[in-house]
């Protein structure tokens, strides 16, 4: 094999700029004015934006897992290492109820919702603080950077999906017609994994004590939420409670549509779905209010 | 031509003061509110600044307007407004186009990716549609020169390398109107060059150009507009040249031109000669505070002689902004060999074209009597008028085709010959 030299880099020429299309700019016109008092979504933007949302997430999944030794196995490996030490400790010893599901596919297809919203609230969290450089610098919709962060969890989410059900086919477990509600349980996750990531990473702009509070809230929310155990066996009072975590209904509605675990109580998964949507809508609200001291305060 | 930017009573309010940190955490914010509401006010109020006060600018289609203005006066502001990256805390501006900015070049990359991956990040965080960037990715690709280095991660690029790619990038990012911040502050000359010669071609393309800058000579070289800015407020706009000119005397205290009344006592000068007016004058005799380097420039000296004396001969000192000495000069003519009558004299030096170098200069004046081997000054006045020399850069100037800069007290228009062997 022959080595070639390394080229010095040649001086490119000048380029004379491309014609301006004159059509096309008074299609766009942008008015710059104070804060408005009750700010409003602009979903208008943010779909004209959508192309570097999805550039955000590629950017996000590409760089992920660069460097490391198994790449994207990692997304594998991450929901089963849990698994088993559930399996071992709740499972095995505490023999925790699983809704007369094996417990090792029980955990697994919690712990696979359970990190979608970890990952997404954690990310979604820091997603403004770790794009100074770009909200100092650039204009785009600032929400783009949290719907990101809650975006990119999903491929993980998809990959441990392909795991789940080599997983249920072991355990003989097929799903019914059930399985068609699971997205909208996913979508219970996003939701309140997306509200509560909107009010923390624009409360991290100003208060940097958010970091900290993340990982205890982490450390808590798996008990809270059903992940460990199965909510339904639980005395009733307690479901009713657990009924105000909207993570309680994205996470036993999940087994329940996928593995056929037990049904969720209509009334609590109200509660959870009411929960989640008004956790949402204050996120928004929060978000939008902050968004114009962002780059002042950042 | 039609409005691109129409701002009305920009004004951007900034909070400060010691218990406002940029940023702080929640036990401080608690901290202050308790004690607000035990005492009814903060220990220290917040001090309220306006960074920008009663901003308005209007910019046709296709002009190149340039901000100047010390430091913090709200030039970079007055940019974040018009690109949205912050909100103004009064008034209103329309923007008739897709706006670009090159706050910084390189905005977005991440050292991980490949050089390749980072066209297509850089592109997007710019506002390029990902179809607009597949279509010139081999020119930008080509532009760049690194095309070996496609495929290798941002973080193993020199920092040429990396400064390469972000141009190159950046040069393919069409806006209408493109918002350009001291760009030309970060690179080599080479670079800088090319950032200039950048925003050239896009003001010629019709497309409209902000340019904040401390380099007064690109300002000069490539605005047909120019706006002042000082402590938050336009305190001149018009002409780039005229701006520049009162930017400068503002700055360094010395105009083009200084004159004094028969009874002003700060006239220089002693019992034998006073100085009554100097100016600097263009070819027509129009004062002038900037002048082309092709063209010649004259340092007009009035001065009065009070009674009969020796004879006293006018003299000039030009310094550079430096402070370096490019020359002094006598007039030597016999005229001045005899003394003169009581009266009034007007001794104009002209400076050829195609001598100084670019940028600021200051002429010190006198009007001494000639004693081998000193000079005996009658009236002296230093850096009393000053003047700023640019180039047009249009090839046909001792810089020709050369964009960089181009270093000496002098810059002269040389005659070269040559054989050919």
């Amino acid at each position: 094999m022959t080595e070639t030299p390394l080229q010095t880099p040649q001086r490119p020429v000048e380029r004379p700029a491309e014609p301006r299309d004159a059509a096309a700019r008074s299609a766009f016109v942008t008015i710059i004015q104070p804060p408005p008092r009750w700010p409003r979504l602009e979903a208008r933007e943010l779909w004209r934006f959508r192309e570097l949302m999805a550039v955000f997430v590629w950017r996000d999944l590409k760089v992920r897992y660069k460097q490391t030794v198994i790449g994207a196995g990692w997304a594998l490996l991450q929901p089963v290492l849990p698994t088993v030490v559930y399996t071992l400790v709740f499972g095995k010893y505490a023999n925790f109820p699983s809704d007369k599901l094996p417990y090792p596919i029980f955990a697994f297809a919690s712990v696979l919702i359970w990190q979608y919203f970890s990952a997404a609230l954690t990310v979604s969290s820091g997603s403004l603080v770790a794009n100074v450089g770009l909200i100092t610098k650039v204009y785009f919709p600032r929400l783009l950077l949290p719907l990101g962060a809650v975006t990119t969890p999903l491929v993980d989410l998809a990959l441990g999906v392909v795991l789940l059900v080599f997983g249920m086919a072991w355990y003989d477990i097929w799903p019914s017609a059930t399985v068609l509600f699971a997205p909208g349980f996913v979508a219970i996750a996003l939701a309140s994994a997306l509200g509560a990531g909107l009010i923390f990473s624009a409360l991290n702009v100003r208060y940097r004590d958010i970091p900290f509070v993340i990982p205890v809230f982490m450390q808590v929310m798996p008990f809270l939420s059903g992940v460990i155990y199965a909510v339904s066996d639980l005395p009733p009072k307690w479901q009713w409670l657990l009924a105000f975590n909207p993570l309680t209904t994205a996470v036993s509605g999940w087994r329940w549509a996928v593995l056929g675990g037990a049904q969720p109580v209509l009334g609590q998964a109200a509660i959870g779905i009411a929960m989640a949507i008004l956790l949402l809508v204050a996120g928004f609200a929060f978000f939008k209010r902050a968004e114009p001291k962002f780059a002042d305060t950042i | 031509m039609p409005t691109a930017i129409k701002a009305e009573g920009l004004s951007k309010q900034y909070r400060i003061g010691q218990y406002r940190p940029a940023y702080g955490t929640l036990r401080d914010s608690i901290t202050n509110n308790v004690r607000k509401w035990r005492t009814g006010h903060l220990h220290d109020d917040p001090r309220e600044i306006w960074a920008l006060r009663d901003v308005s600018l209007e910019a046709r289609e296709g002009e190149v307007i340039g901000i100047i203005g010390p430091n913090g006066a709200g030039k970079s502001t007055l940019l974040k407004i018009l690109t949205k990256i912050t909100w103004p805390t009064h008034g209103r501006a329309e923007i008739h186009g897709r706006v670009g900015s090159l706050l910084e070049v390189g905005t977005g990359f991440h050292p991980e990716l490949t050089g390749r991956e980072n066209i297509y990040l850089n592109g997007a965080i710019l506002g390029m549609k990902r179809s607009e960037i597949s279509r010139k990715l081999d020119t930008i690709i080509e532009f760049s020169g690194i095309e070996k280095f496609m495929d290798t991660p941002v973080k193993r690029y020199s920092s040429g390398m990396f400064v390469r790619l972000a141009f190159s990038v950046a040069a393919h990012f069409e806006p209408d109107i493109m918002v350009v911040d001291e760009v030309l502050a970060v690179g080599d000359a080479d670079f800088q060059r090319r950032s200039l010669g950048r925003m050239e071609s896009l003001g010629d393309s019709g497309r409209t150009v902000l340019f904040v800058s401390h380099n007064l000579h690109a300002v000069l070289q490539l605005c047909d507009r120019a706006l002042l800015l000082q402590d938050g407020q336009v305190v001149r706009e018009g002409n780039t040249h005229d701006v520049v000119a009162y930017y400068e005397e503002q700055t360094v205290g010395s105009g083009a031109r200084v004159s004094w009344d028969d009874s002003d006592p700060d006239a220089p000068g002693n019992d034998l000669v006073r100085l009554r007016s100097v100016r600097v004058i263009d070819e027509d005799g129009a004062p002038a505070a900037t002048i082309d380097v092709r063209r010649a420039v004259g340092i007009e000296v009035e001065f009065r002689v009070l009674r009969p004396g020796p004879a006293v001969v006018p003299k000039i000192k030009l310094l550079d902004q430096h402070g370096a000495i490019c020359f002094n000069a006598l007039d030597v003519d016999d005229r001045w060999n005899a003394p003169k009558a009581p009266g009034d004299y007007v001794a104009t030096a002209w400076i050829p074209p195609n001598l100084l170098n670019e940028g600021r200069h200051s002429v010190d004046v006198n009007v001494v009597t000639l004693a081998t081997p000193k000079l005996i000054p009658h009236a002296s006045a230093y850096k009393i008028v000053a003047f700023h020399v640019y180039d047009p850069a249009d090839g046909d100037s001792a810089r020709g085709l050369f964009g960089g800069e181009l270093r000496g007290v002098v810059r002269p228009l040389l005659e070269w010959t040559y054989d050919e062997q």
